[in-house]
């Protein structure tokens, strides 16, 4: 597969694909994923090829869903459900956050939960309310959960696989937008990057950019046209959310000495606002101005045909990286 | 209040006086006055080869001994040992009918009441008592005897029950004929849960999946101060025929009947044939937990009616009256029993209160940098007082 152009729909099947060859406990679940390879098709091919025992159609109800996989991990499988759209999880809150997550700390680490959640997230499909929503904040919040976005192609290939390995829960985040957007080339031979772990996607000198998911691409944009301006902009992709993983942020804002987070949930209580806060407590003496957040307002979703105003774009991101320069 | 004709039960038929016995389905082997009865449908068969009267003593020193551990855990919380408890006086046919008709390879997902179903599943029943005492929040190992945690948030476990039989079945541990292979789980809950759509849920994967569960519902009346008219319109069991497979009502008090239809019903599951629903109508004698007040919304009058129908005391009748146990067997029954007490205050007065660090174990399977920098800071900050030397380490009696 080497060489291989595929989008970031393509990866993730491909990955899924790739764990469930080498894992047989591996089991995928959720609204149809079997026949028709779910709404955006990530599950495409994989209920002809691994049978509807281990790639499961499932009734339409979120909490019956995670909550048979609960089941499901308990006897010794791994599942992989897939929440069909963000807005959609809500009903499996509490099987998420009550029982999923703290399942290895109530049993003294005797039951493990080796989980996956995929969730398709964020805006900017032209879509109708409740499929376009940004939730990881409620499930980093919340102990026991390990929360990671992936941005593109070669990511989610391996992100997906390394997480379906992973002992403790996952919510996997997957930016819809970017499923059909961009191809990269995946190449299997490389060893990817540990799950936890940030990455510098873009070297610059004058401030940081933090970004997640759909954003990493609205950094990498505003990044470029900042450098027509003679500004040279980092871009971080943090990859994963829960934990963060904050030594290459530190790393990059004590260069810089400025930040701006950039995601489209919620400003109000979001991954931004403790992202300020950790590098307001670790680089205090290198911070030139207070670290900015450029996200989605603390509106309900709005209506598809104004979203961009609502959605983080370069300009927004440009103008909050001015007045960092402001101060 | 007139009813349309063709539109369903009136309140009134489902819960007036003359279904308050349990009404015409109750499915019951042995009476409130200790007579054997015989059912069309199930009879009780404690195995080939197996003594009835020897099976029978066993029932009533299990359900003899589960009242002691509620008994026991309720003084303990009034001591000031336990924070609280759920209490299951009344249910204890329910539940050792239930238990003993497991086998080794069934799974079972208990609600936080399932003491006489630990019980039959072999947990010391010491271990019971941590999560009401604060020192953990389960303590077993749930593979360990196949027997969940309990679990608080009310249905929530049904799902599990679901889940885990769809894995049972992919293993191929069902119809196979085997004995010791085919597996059938239980999930347990109450009349107040099925209200949750998790229940609900359960029940619909259940079905569409034909999975090899058995839902155990013990009806015991009392969703805390809530009666089971608040939670339904129609008698709990046959809510199963609206999502496709069979429910029964079972005298809950009756130990051989519960035990004849749930041995009928996981052996079901076993060969294939999907899930059951078993209402098993009881009484819940005691209060919701030790917190709650039950005279400041039921009839004590009510309360006298059920204690006829005793569980154990109709065992007891059986058992005397039919030359099937002698006094020494009793005597010995209630000696184990004061045992079992003492084995409980003295454990559990002697279980230490954790380590306060030990509430950063088991977050995740291994400890992230981010809980190592809080732990490591939190024992730093403790190690400032002088009082703290070793309480960072070691748990500390009470």
């Amino acid at each position: 597969m080497s060489g291989q152009k595929v989008t970031l729909a393509k990866a993730l099947n491909m990955g899924l694909r790739k764990a469930m060859e080498d894992d047989p406990k591996v089991l995928v679940m959720g609204e149809d994923v079997g026949k028709l390879g779910g709404v955006f098709r990530i599950t495409d091919g994989l209920q002809k090829d691994f049978g509807e025992d281990r790639v499961i159609d499932s009734p339409l109800a979120e909490s019956g869903i995670v909550g048979t996989a609960v089941g499901m991990a308990l006897r010794g499988y791994r599942p992989v459900v897939e929440i069909q759209f963000d807005g959609f999880v809500y009903p499996a809150y509490d099987q998420i956050v009550c029982q999923v997550a703290k399942m290895h700390y109530r049993s003294q680490g005797r039951s493990k939960m080796p989980m996956v959640i995929r969730i398709p997230f964020g805006g900017g499909i032209g879509a109708v309310e409740h499929h376009s929503e940004s939730p990881e904040a409620q499930f980093a919040h919340t102990p026991g959960l390990k929360v990671v976005a992936c941005s593109n192609p070669v990511d989610g290939y391996w992100m997906i696989q390394q997480a379906i390995a992973c002992d403790d829960p996952v919510i996997f985040l997957e930016p819809k937008r970017q499923y059909h957007a961009d191809k990269a080339e995946l190449d299997d031979s490389e060893a990817p990057e540990p799950l936890f772990a940030s990455r510098v996607v873009r070297r610059g000198a004058d401030a940081t950019l933090l970004a997640y998911g759909p954003t990493v691409k609205t950094a990498l944009n505003a990044a470029a046209a900042a450098a027509d301006e003679g500004r040279s902009l980092e871009v971080i992709d943090l990859r994963t959310l829960s934990p963060l993983d904050m030594a290459p942020v530190y790393e990059s804002v004590r260069r810089t000495g400025r930040a701006v987070v950039v995601h489209e949930a919620h400003v109000n209580l979001g991954l931004g606002a403790e992202l300020s806060a950790r590098i307001t407590e670790e680089c205090f003496y290198s911070l030139e101005a207070p670290v900015l957040r450029v996200g989605g307002f603390d509106t309900p979703y709005p209506p598809s045909r104004i979203e961009e105003e609502f959605l983080p774009d370069l300009d927004r991101v440009l103008d909050a990286v001015d007045r960092s320069f402001g101060f | 209040m007139t009813q349309h004709p063709g539109f369903g039960p009136d309140l009134a038929e489902v819960f007036g006086p003359a279904a308050q016995d349990g009404g015409p389905e109750l499915i019951q082997l042995l009476t409130p006055e200790g007579e054997r009865v015989e059912h069309h449908d199930f009879r009780f068969d404690p195995g080939a080869g197996v003594d009835e009267a020897e099976t029978i003593r066993g029932f009533y020193r299990d359900m003899v001994l589960t009242r002691r551990i509620d008994t026991e855990a309720t003084a303990l919380q009034r001591h000031g040992e336990l924070g609280i408890w759920a209490q299951l006086l009344g249910q204890e046919a329910a539940q050792v009918g239930a238990g003993r008709a497991l086998r080794p390879q069934d799974y079972v997902f208990p609600t936080y009441r399932e003491h006489g179903v630990a019980w039959c599943r072999g947990l010391d029943p010491l271990k019971l008592l941590g999560l009401f005492r604060g020192v953990d929040q389960g303590s077993w190992d749930p593979a360990e005897r196949n027997f969940g945690l309990y679990t608080i948030v009310i249905g929530a476990q049904t799902l599990h029950a679901v889940g885990y039989a769809m894995g049972v079945q992919r293993d191929g541990a069902v119809g196979t004929g085997e004995p010791d292979r085919d597996t059938a789980v239980v999930a347990h809950f109450g009349d107040g849960a099925s209200s949750q759509g998790d229940v609900n849920e359960a029940f619909i994967f259940a079905a569409s999946y034909n999975a090899p569960v058995v839902f155990f519902c013990q009806n015991n009346q009392w969703a805390i101060s809530e009666p089971i008219e608040r939670q339904t319109r129609i008698p709990l069991y046959q809510r199963a025929l609206g999502f496709g497979f069979p429910g029964v009502r079972v005298d809950g008090n009756d130990v051989l009947a519960t035990y004849a239809v749930t041995q009928a019903a996981l052996q079901r599951a076993r060969e294939g044939q999907g899930p059951t629903l078993i209402e098993a109508y009881t009484y819940r004698m005691g209060a919701h937990t030790t917190t709650d007040d039950p005279t400041r919304y039921r009839l004590s009058e009510d309360v006298e009616r059920w204690k006829l129908r005793d569980p154990i005391a109709r065992v007891q009748v059986y058992l005397k009256r039919n030359g099937l146990a002698d006094e020494a067997f009793f005597a010995a029954v209630a000696q184990e029993a004061d045992e079992l007490g003492v084995h409980l205050r003295e454990g559990c007065k002697a279980m230490p209160d954790p380590a306060p660090l030990s509430m950063f174990d088991h977050v995740y399977s291994e400890l992230t940098d981010e809980l190592t920098a809080q732990r490591d800071g939190y024992a730093a900050y403790l190690d400032t007082f002088e009082v703290s030397a070793g309480s960072t380490t070691e748990g500390a009696a009470r």
